[in-house]
């Protein structure tokens, strides 16, 4: 790097430097921090109390409880599914692989209101599953249940994709090893495999949290938008936006932002901490 | 016998890596695998490990049926290609994981696990080193971690997959010479694969090549060299050239002049192929019957001379001759190539 810079050859002219980075920080500020910063000022506008207002109400309180129910259900259950999916994908040869691969990925390229509305199709009151399941009293469609299978559809692919090429460039080796060593599959899977994709593991859960909780459309199809009841903070916020109560809105709106700032905080805080084990275990 | 591959065979979809191979092992004896890339070399000795499932065939060590047991509890020490350590353990953890893999009843005591350990780190020369993670050691001395790693469950066999493939020349050298000693202490049936065959002919008892899935020959490195079995295994152990030749009553006529031939082989009268070791050439200056060249370069550097010839009709190669001969000679030169004796077999 620094020899590029010396170079004269090499260094391109100050206007075409200068105005890159103008464009991208010109980019960032008219599309992420404005943004931004327009939820906490508009969340403040008023002031501190009726911030605090719209935070403490009993139907934002619920709409945070349900929202962090939701992700403590979908994110562990991901979690487990991404580490099967990446080690099946990986570590065996079998028929259709390529075709599972694909279909990981597919919560990433459909609609989360497409999403949403399959579940109303399967499990809906005139759904294929609905009056079967109505009949032994479990309800899907408008209940907490059909909002955890809704974040989970949607917040699948996270994990498993962090730890898929992660893995395939590990190999399975070390796990042959310690096979010919005399330990069992769990052991295998404890103390080698798993140490092994920690780190992957750990951003992979944090980008599924973030988007857990922030997940809209899906969500919005199935749960059917009672408040205080299956209203998770993203309906909450257009709920009483709809009904002009700005601050409120922006507030909780505000809160959920916090959210995803502290996600990205600790990635980045985690990174700078580990960066050595980091770097090693990618040169390997 | 201590171990004995009967028959095996195995196939990736149609393609198929090894035909009904069958190769026997003496207590103690140090067994090279030895062949081209894809030639199954490495699938037989993971067919042994367990790592892979043979289609079909047997192999048994003393009384037992190898194929018949999961690959833990075969007892057998492989070494990795590239080493396959645990990175996020140290040296020492490495070499412990496998007595510390062992059922709650087997397993020895913590202090005595930490006696083995800094006794195979003694063997390998990592004195000291056990605290290290993989990736502050160098190559050779992870290799020797792998090592000591498998010996670490007092293994029945012990495999070794490429185990110099990925360091510099020196470094391969001085570990050769190393893990020769390191066999005729611990008297261990050792089988490693190679594609080198210097190191196979420099380290094994008996070496095994394999060609497409299939043994070519086996034997000591002295008969493998000295009476291959066929072209490919001669053209495999050194460098070779071919000459097109006739076979008239016994003797090998190469462009016009009779080379005698060694070799039991009895071939009929009529076209085949000669070899030769590049060090097995006459040169004569000016006219003589052989193969008439041109020299076109003269290489001073290394223990033989080496010559590079143009030839008369088209096409090159390179002999060697000591520095002595090579000294009269100087490029542009006219030569006569004569082999002073060849082997023959069937043109190809």
């Amino acid at each position: 790097m620094a020899a590029s810079r010396a170079n004269p050859a090499r260094r391109d002219p100050p206007w075409i430097a200068g105005g890159l980075i103008g464009i991208a920080l010109l980019y960032l500020a008219v599309v992420l921090l404005l943004p931004l910063f327009t939820v906490f000022f508009e969340a403040l506008r008023r002031g501190v109390e009726p911030f605090l207002e719209g935070i403490a109400e009993p139907d934002a309180i619920a709409a945070m409880q349900l929202t962090l129910l939701v992700a403590a259900i979908a994110v562990p259950l991901n979690a487990v599914f991404g580490i099967a999916a990446a080690w099946a994908v990986t570590k065996f040869e079998f028929w259709g692989k390529s075709a599972l691969i694909t279909l990981i990925d597919l919560p990433f390229s459909i609609s989360p209101v497409i999403s949403g509305l399959v579940y109303v199709l399967l499990y809906g009151a005139h759904g294929w599953f609905g009056p079967a399941l109505d009949a032994l009293g479990i309800k899907v469609i408008f209940t907490v249940t059909g909002i955890v299978l809704a974040t989970t559809l949607v917040t699948l692919p996270f994990v498993a994709r962090e730890l898929t090429p992660l893995m395939q460039s590990q190999g399975s080796d070390e796990e042959a090893a310690a096979a010919t060593l005399g330990a069992g599959p769990w052991r295998t899977f404890f103390l080698v495999t798993l140490p092994n994709i920690k780190w992957a593991l750990m951003y992979g859960v944090l980008l599924c949290t973030a988007r857990a909780m922030g997940e809209f459309g899906a969500v919005a199809v199935v749960s059917g938008h009672i408040r205080g009841k299956t209203a998770t903070m993203p309906l909450h916020v257009e709920i009483l936006y709809n009904e002009y109560s700005f601050v409120a809105a922006f507030a909780v709106a505000s809160l959920l932002a916090l959210f995803a700032l502290v996600t990205l905080a600790v990635k980045t805080f985690l990174e700078a901490q580990f960066a050595d084990e980091l770097a090693a275990q990618r040169t390997r | 016998m201590s171990l004995a591959i009967s028959d095996i065979s195995k196939s990736y979809g149609r393609f198929p890596a090894l035909k009904t191979v069958s190769l026997f092992a003496e207590d103690g004896e140090f067994l090279a695998l030895l062949g081209p890339s894809g030639s199954g070399k490495t699938t037989l000795l993971r067919v042994i490990a367990g790592l892979e499932t043979a289609d079909a065939g047997s192999v048994q060590f003393r009384d037992e049926n190898l194929l018949a047991k999961p690959v833990r509890e075969r007892g057998i020490g492989f070494v990795f290609q590239h080493y396959a350590l645990f990175r996020h353990m140290t040296a020492a953890q490495n070499i412990a994981f496998g007595m510390r893999s062992k059922p709650r009843r087997e397993r020895a005591p913590e202090a005595q696990i930490k006696a083995k350990v800094e006794e195979l780190l003694a063997l390998v020369q990592l004195d000291g080193l056990g605290k290290r993670y993989p990736s502050q050691l160098s190559g050779g001395q992870r290799q020797r971690v792998a090592l000591a790693r498998a010996l670490a469950i007092e293994p029945k066999i012990l495999l070794l997959d490429e185990p110099f493939g990925a360091l510099d020349a020196k470094v391969r050298r001085e570990l050769r010479r190393w893990l020769r000693d390191l066999h005729e202490r611990t008297g261990l049936t050792t089988i490693f694969v190679t594609h080198d065959q210097e190191e196979a002919l420099e380290l094994a008892d008996r070496v095994a090549l394999l060609k497409d899935g299939a043994l070519e020959q086996v034997g000591t490195p002295e008969e493998l060299y000295h009476e291959p079995a066929s072209a490919f295994v001669f053209d495999f152990l050194g460098d070779s050239i071919k000459m097109p030749c006739t076979i008239e009553g016994g003797i090998a006529i190469i462009a016009g002049a009779g080379v005698p031939i060694v070799g039991n082989r009895v071939l009929e009268n009529g076209l085949a192929t000669a070899f030769a070791r590049p060090d097995a050439f006459t040169i004569t200056t000016g006219d003589a019957p052989g193969i008439a060249a041109r020299v076109r370069n003269v290489l001073l550097a290394g223990p033989d001379a080496r010559i590079d010839c143009g030839l008369e009709g088209g096409g090159a190669l390179e002999v060697r001759l000591d520095h002595e001969q090579a000294a009269k000679l100087s490029p542009r030169d006219k030569i006569t190539l004569l082999p002073r004796t060849v082997r023959v077999w069937p043109a190809s």
